[in-house]
């Protein structure tokens, strides 16, 4: 039996790639997904995001505080292209929904990500 | 200490540069890493001390954003040829880099379901056999049997390039700057260019957003879309701009579909990665009376969920059944001309523009890192430079226009 630890089971991330990560320089959730691609997979980080967090807590190379996660990529639920084929094309999204303390969907934070 | 072979927020930057590549994109690494193999055993020496700085972290842009694919299936004879080259590179590139970089040579397979998108592929297909790349025309039949799962009851004539391939745009970037960084360069990270302002001695003072101020000899704009603002401070206006591009991957399939498939007439285009995900993205003109974008815009919209599920279902009805996985944006970096811009800027000699790819410019970074390096250190022209001149623009000479610009 292999003595592998997968950290990220969709994208089959191993522990190793992510030491690997971490002597190559890369100190940040959206680095390390990047170079690895975990979090990438059907279960969107849920499962995986949690084990980089502490590994780079652990060796004191981020604050837990200022720990960020990844941009979550929409959709939210999967959807099969059928049905998002019977929307019909406006021309603009409709705005998110008021009384709101999320930011708008739309949002991209990897524009503000500097440290 | 062994310098962080990915870049770091704490690579150390000499006060005196012989050469600073703004953008740690694809475009910025390869030609660091270019330099770097061009040195020799001296190292990146040849050219002195090189330096790439970024403003956030490496495939930040529209690098890590982009589709992975990689064609010599143009409209025009120049950038056939270029991407020929691109595309040898990429086939030792792996190797040379120590990265899987996930390259499949699949080919690129474009259908055309109307007169004018017939008459454009037999156009292009006789300028691919002038250059002596492999396309060839193929009946709807043919097409089908390449791709079985397509419908092609609309499909008047595709035309098929066997070496076009996909890649995983990440690793590119990584492989790049882990064998920069191995040759001498220093990359740093999180660290943005405030200020270019040019020197006495010539070249420039920079002002970096840590504080630090160090001089360059020379410097490379490789910031793509995000070029338009260090232009804009020192007076220079070229008419490229930021465009919003959307794409998604879907869940991950068993292997089942070779080529990467573009309808030419709605732009959309899909392809399976080798992680078996299907990756599309269509073209998606600007709602009637939006003005064009002056800064970098990202975001997902539900707009272009829609309308990509509409004209991919159209082409591949078995996608019905198939669920998006994740969906992201990056931008074009549009070019009047489609043409790119590339070399010394006008009034400006020392600033040397790398941007303008127009969506385009991850397929030929591996060619054009290399011509640049060779330029920057051996004065080598290459033909496509004199095609890509910055100042085309203000002196007025005659634009060819590219027609294959997709998604």
């Amino acid at each position: 039996m292999s003595d592998r630890v997968f950290l990220c089971r969709c994208e089959d991330v191993t522990m190793s790639e992510l030491e690997h990560a971490i002597a190559a320089g890369l100190e940040t959730i959206e680095e390390i997904k990047r170079y690895t691609g975990f979090g990438t997979g059907p279960c969107q980080g849920k499962e995986c995001m949690q084990t980089v967090a502490m590994a780079l807590v652990r060796r004191e190379l981020v604050r837990p505080e200022a720990l960020r996660p990844f941009t979550a990529r929409p959709p939210t639920e999967p959807v099969t292209f059928g049905a998002l084929a019977s929307v019909p094309d406006p021309f603009a999204d409709p705005p998110p929904p008021l009384a709101d303390d999320d930011p708008a969907p739309d949002s991209d934070n990897d524009s503000e990500d500097a440290p | 200490m062994k310098p962080a072979s990915m870049g770091s927020p704490r690579a150390e930057l000499a006060d005196e540069l012989d050469l600073l590549i703004v953008g740690g994109g694809v475009m910025g690494l390869s030609l660091a890493y270019n330099l770097t193999k061009l040195g020799g055993k001296r190292g990146a020496s040849r050219l002195g001390k090189v330096a790439v700085v970024e403003r956030s972290y490496l495939v930040s842009g529209a690098s890590g954003r982009n589709g992975g694919g990689l064609r010599m299936q143009w409209g025009d004879a120049g950038n056939v040829a270029l991407m020929r080259e691109s595309i040898e590179l990429c086939r030792h590139l792996a190797q040379e880099l120590g990265i899987n970089l996930w390259f499949r040579q699949g080919g690129y397979l474009f259908l055309a379901r109307t007169e004018s998108g017939e008459r454009r592929l037999h156009r292009n297909v006789a300028v691919h056999e002038r250059v002596g790349a492999p396309t060839r025309l193929l009946a709807a039949r043919e097409a089908l049997e390449l791709v079985p799962q397509l419908d092609v009851s609309e499909v008047r004539v595709a035309a098929y390039n066997p070496e076009d391939g996909v890649v995983f745009p990440w690793p590119f970037v990584w492989g790049y700057a882990d064998r920069a960084v191995a040759g001498g360069v220093a990359i740093r990270t999180h660290t943005a260019v405030e200020a270019l302002i040019p020197s006495d001695r010539g070249g420039y003072e920079v002002g970096l957003s840590t504080g630090e101020r160090v001089w360059a000899r020379r410097v490379v704009n490789a910031t793509g879309a995000w070029s338009v603002g260090l232009n804009r401070d020192l007076g220079i206006e070229l008419p490229n701009h930021p465009h919003r591009h959307e794409i998604l991957s879907s869940e991950p399939l068993k292997p089942f579909l070779d080529p990467l498939v573009v309808d030419l007439e709605t732009g959309l285009y899909f392809s399976q990665s080798t992680r078996g995900e299907i990756v599309t993205g269509i073209t998606l003109p600007d709602p009637p009376g939006a003005p064009a974008d002056t800064d970098v815009r990202l975001g997902s919209s539900l707009r272009f969920l829609s309308n990509v599920s509409r004209a991919l279902i159209r082409v591949l009805p078995i996608a019905r059944h198939l669920k998006p996985l994740r969906q992201w944006s990056g931008p074009y970096d549009l070019s009047p001309d489609g043409d790119a811009m590339v070399g010394p800027s006008p009034d400006h000699p020392d600033l040397i523009q790398v941007c303008g790819f127009t969506g385009h410019g991850f397929m030929m970074a591996p060619a054009v890192g290399r011509l640049l390096a060779r330029w920057l250190v051996r004065e080598q022209t290459h033909p496509m430079l004199e095609r890509w001149d910055p100042c085309r623009f203000r002196d007025g000479r005659e634009l060819r226009r590219e027609d294959m610009i997709i998604g």
